[in-house]
């Protein structure tokens, strides 16, 4: 596929483009939706294209088609260069491009068990016996079970000289059950809220073990219903760690991203409170605070060899010592705030325009255990698994929603609590991070559904965590 | 371009008797031109095919599948492939089969000079929209888009259609304030960008200085996309038949839930309507009331919540939504009498929301909640828009926000407007709501 992809590079030049790239994408999808031990849907599907970027002066133009024919790719690269100097018509500053060594390579996800050569039988039948389980726990009213693979081929190939082939495996799912009272629904899910999702083989959904945690997660769905509610106040609030991934995920990984810093994604997405002259001095947090966008982490959601601009994953520190020091970028808008470019743009599939997005970002692990932050924690409430999330568009100002809470009380879990909420504001709230747990009980949490851009583009990312303690947090906001 | 109808067919042809089948087609040009900074900085178009398939065999084992590559070689591994898995799968207890033949509404929702669109006229309309507010930052894009689908299945079922879209939306900006524009529609000449860069304009410099409001309870003026969102909120959390079927709606068929001002449908077939007029299942869409006069009349059916309820399919199945459910996506809110103006005129203290942002359900039966304002919040006192106010957070059951006694009025300003989940779902008008809970302002 390298041939097309450079077919359709050649056909943006000779229209003019001073810079294009292009890339072929094939991705397989798998999808498995069970409903009380029925099968709900089964869906495989197959795209394939081909993206063309081409730049002209200070103007961009973006051409994708399902189209492989020869005639048709070098008609998209022209198209491309058109609609870049269409762009011109409303023409900005001129576009830099951050250098970056030029690649020819070849990458490939390390996986055990290729997904789609597990039997349907299996992967179905999974989600048959889960929901089975829940739905034999009286009280339990819907219960659902999905598994997504992915499976994706891309070349990459740029005018100057990128060719790079990667090969990305991705597998989750989840499962979650849901009792219905008089007025209200009450849900719990595992091994997180949508699922959880991990670049490998169907050996990372063997590891979570869906059976062993079934009866569990219906008979608190149950005792939800009867739990309860939790009254407002402000007090300490210890996140598990999938919330905790949400919490950095929305209030730190959106806000860092540099095209949003920019002003690029101001009318959809929205911008940033960060603001870039007062990169290396902002405090964004305690010195509990530690985060780093690594798109090398094993396993992890947001791991991949080279971006969408031929630039290589790499780990890049954005928070030290609650001090924040880094940015998610790439090569244009990188070279516009004088940073080194980060290698952090994708593109969903073929044909959406690859832009800024979340790797791996993720919060360093403390010390200790989540038991040994309860035991130390005198009057507060422990919430997991994400129900609700909301921030506005300058990633301040929050509100989260969870499953489940427990009270804790001189050391002990106490009460369950349901309709757990908490509100805050993003340093104030980060700030107050007194207790972080350590790298036994740290996870690679993983995001199957970040959406970005318009036209909408949804990406994968992680976010890694373990569980937290936040002092003075105002919980139990009400409608 | 691909013809789409020869593509369904022959798509089914390779089936060729060995299972049931239906077949969806989509073929169609998308063209999205995006500014910031008051310039163009993302400029995309995609030609897209995409051929869904789903497959039934004899003793009702059901798969799905979807695909863009459209040679005969790629489509027969593509249906070989789809037959297979279905041999695999457990048998379906609840499969309703393919529809029957059956007329489908004159419905063509369709603009040539939309369809025929270029990036010059998108830059056009955008540089109109940036011009509108002299020096602001302006951000937002122009979209056009023009699709072809075709539906065929083994039971002889087939329907054909094809629709255009255009928008313009985007927000102005000065230091410390946004305001935001959106107008959308069947055809982009009929779009005044200027007009909508000019709103975004007046929101934006109105919002400047703002001050903190305190939270709690206020009467409120919601523009229509607000409305929208919390339109399209009751579509997919509550008229939607399978969270009805699962306990997890609000619905009560024949109860007053709303105020009697409240009338809500699903419409295809209206003049102004956008889409084809049949789903992904072949069902034609007509005319649904779903809310009139504040009683609820109906739900939401695709095929499968239809057996199950033993009715027929009102035409909302969608592409890939089997987990979800079926959705409205023509909704229609009905408009009232009064003058935006008059709207504010009536609110002795309250406040006014250009845009919702980042709505998320706390709980789905209650439908409560939680979202902020943006891109223009401002005090009314005494009848007349006075001081802009900072973003707030509120916290609110959606069905009790139109619930009897707490619509003030409605606004003869209906339009399609921006919704949480897209930009051509709802028409809807502005509201004047009695009680709007804020939960919290700028300080958490």
């Amino acid at each position: 596929m390298f041939d097309e992809a450079g077919a359709a590079v050649q056909g943006a030049l000779d229209a003019g483009a001073e810079y294009a790239d292009a890339r072929v994408v094939i991705t397989k999808t798998e999808t498995i939706n069970v409903q009380d031990a029925n099968l709900d849907r089964y869906d495989l599907s197959e795209t394939i294209g081909v993206g063309v970027r081409a730049l002209i002066g200070s103007s961009w133009g973006f051409a994708a088609t399902a189209d492989l024919s020869p005639a048709a790719i070098r008609s998209i690269g022209e198209q491309a260069a058109t609609i870049a100097r269409a762009s011109a018509l409303v023409p900005g500053p001129r576009v830099d491009f951050a250098d970056v060594p030029v690649h020819q390579a070849e990458w490939e996800t390390p996986f055990e068990e290729d997904p789609f050569a597990v039997s349907t039988s299996e992967k179905v039948g999974l989600l048959i016996g889960v929901t089975e389980t829940l739905k034999g726990i009286d009280g339990v009213a819907v219960a659902t079970g999905n598994l997504t693979f992915w499976d994706t081929n891309k070349w990459f190939v740029s005018s100057q000289g990128h060719r790079i082939h990667q090969h990305l495996v991705e597998s989750g799912g989840g499962f979650d059950a849901t009792a219905v009272g008089e007025s209200e629904t009450q849900r719990r899910s595992y091994p997180q809220s949508f699922g959880q999702y991990e670049t490998g083989g169907y050996e990372t959904v063997r590891a979570w073990d869906y059976a062993g945690n079934a009866e569990r997660i219906g008979t608190e769905a149950v005792a939800l219903l009867q739990a309860d509610e939790m009254e407002e106040r402000e007090t300490s609030l210890i996140l598990e760690g999938s919330q905790l991934a949400l919490q950095i995920h929305e209030s730190v990984g959106h806000a860092i991203e540099l095209d949003r810093i920019l002003g690029w994604e101001a009318a959809f997405a929205g911008t940033s409170h960060l603001d870039l002259a007062r990169l290396h001095e902002h405090r964004y947090g305690s010195e509990l605070m530690n985060i780093t966008a690594d798109a090398t982490l094993p396993g992890a959601l947001g791991t991949f060899g080279y971006d969408d601009e031929g630039t290589p994953a790499q780990r890049v520190d954005i928070v030290v010592d609650g001090i924040w020091v880094g940015v998610l970028s790439g090569r244009d808008s990188a070279a516009l705030a004088g940073l080194p470019p980060g290698g952090m743009v994708r593109g969903d599939g073929y044909n959406r325009l690859p832009m800024v997005r979340m790797t791996n970002v993720g919060l360093l692990p403390g010390t200790g255990s989540l038991d040994d932050i309860v035991a130390d924690t005198e009057d507060g409430v422990y919430m997991a698994t994400n129900r609700s999330w909301s921030i506005d568009d300058k990633r301040l100002n929050f509100q989260f929603g969870c499953e489940i809470a427990w009270e804790i009380k001189n050391g002990e879990y106490g009460r369950m609590l349901k309709n757990p909420t908490y509100t805050g504001i993003t340093p104030q709230f980060w700030g107050s991070l007194d207790r972080l747990a350590g790298a036994a009980d740290w996870i690679h949490w993983g995001t199957p559904n970040c959406g970005k851009g318009q036209p909408m583009q949804v990406a994968h990312t992680g976010h890694s965590a373990a569980p937290g303690r936040f002092a003075g947090v105002r919980v139990g906001v009400k409608g | 371009m691909i013809d789409h109808r020869e593509l369904a067919d022959r798509t089914l042809d390779l089936v060729d008797g060995r299972a049931d089948a239906e077949v969806h087609v989509d073929v169609g040009v998308s063209a999205l031109t995006r500014f910031a900074n008051s310039f163009i900085h993302q400029n995309v178009a995609e030609v897209a095919t995409t051929v869904g398939l789903r497959v039934a065999t004899a003793d009702n084992r059901v798969a799905s599948s979807t695909a863009t590559a459209t040679t005969t070689d790629a489509l027969r591994r593509f249906v070989d492939t789809t037959l297979e898995v279905a041999t695999r799968q457990p048998v379906d207890g609840a499969w309703p089969g393919f529809g029957p033949p059956v007329d489908q509404p004159s419905v063509d929702h369709w603009d040539q000079a939309t369809a025929d669109a270029d990036p010059i006229e998108r830059a056009e309309a955008v540089r109109q929209f940036i011009d509108a507010g002299e020096g602001l930052s302006a951000a937002g894009y122009c979209q056009t888009e023009a699709r072809h689908h075709a539906y065929g299945n083994t039971e002889g079922r087939t329907a054909s259609g094809r629709f255009t879209t255009a928008i313009i939306d985007g927000i102005h900006q000065t230091e410390a304030s946004a305001g935001s524009g959106h107008a959308a529609g069947r055809s982009l000449s009929e779009l005044d960008a200027a007009a909508t860069g000019a709103t975004a304009a007046r929101r934006a410099r109105d919002g400047r200085d703002p001050f903190d409001a305190k939270p709690g309870d206020y009467e409120v003026i919601l523009s229509p996309e607000c409305v929208a969102t919390i339109a399209v909120f009751l579509d997919v959390y509550g008229f939607n038949a399978k969270v009805f079927q699962e306990g997890m709606s609000f619905v009560e068929i024949g109860a007053d839930q709303f105020d009697p001002a409240v009338t809500i449908r699903d419409d295809a077939t209206d003049g102004r309507a956008l889409f084809t007029g049949f789903d992904v299942e072949g069902t034609p869409k007509g005319r649904l009331d779903l809310v009139s006069g504040g009683t609820t009349t109906a739900l939401l059916h695709n095929r499968r919540t239809a057996a199950k309820a033993g009715t027929d399919s009102t035409g909302n199945a969608a592409q890939g939504a089997e987990a979800w459910g079926p959705f409205g996506w023509n909704l229609f809110v009905e408009g009232g009498a009064a003058s935006p103006d008059a709207l504010v005129a009536g609110v002795e203290r309250g406040i006014y929301v250009s845009t919702f942002n980042y709505c998320r359900v706390l709980d789905p039966k209650s439908l409560v909640v939680t979202g902020l304002t943006r891109n223009g919040t401002f005090m009314v006192e005494n009848g007349v828009i006075t001081d802009p106010v900072t973003n707030l957070r509120f916290t609110q059951s959606f069905v009790s926000a139109l619930g009897p006694g707490n619509v003030g009025a409605i606004g003869d300003d209906a339009r399609f407007a921006d919704s949480e989940f897209g930009a051509t779902l709802v028409h809807a008008p502005s509201m004047h709501l009695r009680s709007w809970r804020f939960t919290g302002g700028a300080d958490g």
